[in-house]
């Protein structure tokens, strides 16, 4: 719709020489500059309607809007590369002082005469929960965004669509609370339940304590991340054309296979995104983790056991005794962190718009 | 079915059975639940592996499979799938409810421990670890300020920003602006927690305040205002290009210059969708807590001046109490945090609202 006022502008004027001032592409300020001052003279070139539009001036109303709307959009490159370049300059001398090898290390001491701290086993643990947390989410997330779009009834949907929408507003400290309050017990007579039963496997095994796992972390993640996977996701269910599943029952099939070949593909690319947006939600998720997790330093798969960590929640839980070397690493992990989610926010993106153009031609 | 609806009119010419796919009578999934649960209590206490909660796990697996080779058995297997993944996809509802549930009724029960005037009136100024009272004034005035300071700065930006994507933007400096709004979406809020960090608590408060870095209710402020940018400018987008063009054309022909015409017609046009967002956008910002540990710090005390000092937030003060060690700090935390969904709530559904008034939206 951007489009539209340059072709009604275009339209019936005097060509476009004289309307031209009003419609330089963003970003242009060289041509502008090398432009004729006066685009309108007198016995010139412009034709009749021409002489009916007002002059442009050069620094009139419209030039001044549109620089501070032109500023503004600027703010959001600057606000980005500021990020990265502050994070960055105080990340740096705190790398300098490292005494031990920031990627492979496995403990974070950086307040002592020798800072040693390692991303490694933060990393890991980020990842590991935020990736349990999406297997978790994302199936039972389609499952109820299917129920709601597509067999519940209209008014239950609606409802109990929106009472999932006001979910995925609730902040994640209360998650959190709720996690380390009341979901933490049964989440460890599970464990302990698993631990009997199913020991000789690793990701099982340990003696013990269970409970403030990586389990129960990403357990409260996955439910954390389920009201926003589940909104968006039904969303784009919703929008699936009538006619392509109308044709898909017409031919006999099933509902499940109306939903596998209508309206599944067709809202492929929203399930990536929302996936893309509960995983840099649980990428970055502090406080919840910070209130659930064990915190402790070492790579480890067990699930049960007391223990597992993420940069957020160390960063939340370090912080408070953190020096000037330990601020320091700090934000150089929230460094490592925002490149991290900055990764899989590009490459969400780019599947997306690649996606968009896709099926927009194809629609 | 076919009966009921076929016995006032005339019959219908015979049909034979071999024609008419066969069905499942309309007691076969309870009667298989019902087996399914009996054969895994046999299961599960005969060989005393586990508990209630195992039976009914067990079973609905075991209803599940049984399901699929019955309507396998007697539809097919089309039907069978069909079946199964039907019956997949409500229980994967069923599971979701119940935790969601959980945390609102544990939200309600226990935060209404607390829910007394004391607890509105008084901060956690003097109150040791044996006062049982004590409250979240100091912390709602710093939420309420700090929101407030985010949206005023954000809003402006934001708008304007939606403004030169939708109208003036063009080629690959816009698009460049678009893909990293989409991408500002995502950066978490300990990232930005840490930016302001950086940037304005370690480098630029110490020349306002003797060369001492100062945690402030600003510097929070900042940080919700990157958090809150990207929202508010993909919603102020959305509507404007949801903005009829007729209108824009019906003012250029009147002869409104362009920046007039987004004004004055534009905007008022798309503006409770714009307020819509924002409202979002705060809702989202209140719940936040990282970055205000990160640079507020948090204090006891009421604090209505943003610009110095510590200040607190309902969401930090959730937090620290939840830390404490206290044994009225938890019921504390709860009432906190039921006070923080109330306001996050109703900032939400009053959004919602009126999105559904609006007129542009779809």
């Amino acid at each position: 719709m951007g489009e539209t006022p340059h072709r009604s502008a275009d339209a019936g004027t005097g060509g476009t020489r004289v309307t031209q001032s009003h419609e330089w592409p963003a970003g242009a300020s060289a041509r502008v500059a090398e432009a004729p001052v006066s685009t309108r003279s007198p016995g010139g070139t412009g034709l009749g309607g021409g002489g009916a539009l007002p002059r442009s001036r050069k620094f009139g109303a419209e030039r001044a809007f549109r620089g501070l709307t032109l500023a503004a959009g600027t703010a959001v490159l600057v606000i980005i590369a500021a990020i990265a370049i502050f994070l960055v300059a105080k990340a740096v001398p705190a790398l300098r002082a490292n005494t031990e090898n920031f990627w492979s290390y496995e403990g974070w001491s950086p307040n002592e005469t020798e800072p040693k701290f390692g991303i490694g086993a933060l990393a890991f643990g980020t990842v590991l929960s935020s990736a349990l947390a999406l297997l978790i989410a994302v199936p039972v997330a389609l499952g109820i965004a299917l129920y709601l779009s597509h067999y519940a009834p209209r008014r239950l949907g609606t409802a109990l669509g929106f009472l999932v929408d006001l979910l995925a507003a609730v902040p994640s400290v209360v998650f959190g609370l709720w996690g380390r309050d009341v979901f933490s017990s049964p989440v460890r007579d599970f464990s302990v339940w698993l631990n009997q039963h199913f020991g000789w496997i690793p990701l099982f095994g340990g003696d013990g304590p269970f409970g403030a796992s990586v389990m129960l972390g990403a357990l409260v993640l996955a439910i954390m991340v389920l009201p926003i996977i589940t909104s968006l996701s039904r969303e784009v269910f919703l929008q699936t054309p009538t006619a392509n599943e109308e044709a898909a029952l017409a031919l006999g099939a099933t509902r499940w296979e109306m939903l596998r070949t209508a309206v599944l593909p067709y809202g492929r690319p929203g399930i990536i995104a929302a996936m893309m947006l509960g995983l840099g939600r649980a990428l970055g998720e502090t406080i919840a983790l910070a209130l659930t997790l064990g915190i402790t330093f070492g790579i480890s798969f067990n699930l049960i056991q007391n223990g597992g960590n993420t940069i957020a929640a160390n960063i939340a839980n370090a912080f408070g005794e953190a020096n000037e070397t330990g601020r320091g690493a700090l934000i150089a992990s929230g460094l490592v962190l925002f490149a991290i989610t900055l990764i899989v926010n590009i490459t969400a993106r780019a599947i997306i718009y690649r996606r968009r153009e896709f099926t927009e031609s194809a629609a | 079915m076919t009966t009921t609806a076929t016995s006032h009119r005339t019959r219908p010419p015979a049909q034979p059975d071999s024609l008419r796919a066969k069905r499942l009578p309309w007691y076969a999934a309870p009667a298989i639940a019902v087996a399914a649960l009996a054969l895994s209590a046999v299961l599960v206490y005969g060989t005393s592996i586990g508990g209630p909660v195992l039976v009914i796990v067990l079973g609905a697996i075991l209803y599940l499979v049984g399901l699929f080779a019955a309507a396998n058995a007697v539809e097919g297997r089309r039907s069978a799938r069909n079946r199964t993944w039907s019956a997949l996809i409500h229980s994967a509802f069923v599971l979701a409810v119940l935790p969601l549930v959980s945390v609102v009724w544990t939200l309600v029960s226990k935060g209404a421990d607390r829910l007394d005037v004391n607890f509105f009136q008084t901060s956690m100024n003097n109150i040791g670890a044996r006062d049982a009272n004590g409250g979240a004034y100091h912390a709602i005035v710093g939420t309420l300020e700090q929101v407030g300071i985010a949206t005023l700065i954000t809003v402006p930006l934001g708008v304007l920003c939606a403004i030169y994507i939708v109208e003036y933007g063009r080629g690959k400096f816009a698009f460049a602006i678009r893909f990293f709004v989409d991408v500002m979406t995502g950066i978490p809020s300990i990232v930005s927690g840490l930016f302001v960090l950086a940037f304005w608590v370690l480098i630029v408060s110490p020349w306002f305040n003797d060369g001492r870095p100062s945690f402030s209710g600003f510097a929070a402020a900042l940080a919700l205002s990157v958090l809150m940018l990207p929202t508010i400018v993909r919603s102020t987008e959305e509507m404007l290009r949801l903005v009829p063009a007729p209108l824009r054309e019906g003012a250029y022909a009147l002869g409104v210059p362009k920046w007039k015409t987004i004004l004055r017609v534009v905007l008022p046009t798309a503006l409770p969708g714009i307020v819509t967002g924002v409202m979002l956008a705060i809702a989202r910002a209140a719940g936040e807590t990282a970055p205000v540990l990160l640079v507020a710090g948090g204090g006891a005390a009421i604090n209505t001046n943003p610009f110095e000092n510590n200040q607190s937030s309902l969401s930090l003060f959730v937090y620290q109490q939840a830390g404490d060690a206290s044994k009225y700090a938890p019921a504390r935390a709860w009432t906190a945090a039921l006070t923080l969904v109330a306001l996050v709530l109703i900032l939400t559904i009053a959004a919602k609202l009126l999105a559904r008034r609006n007129r542009l939206s779809r």
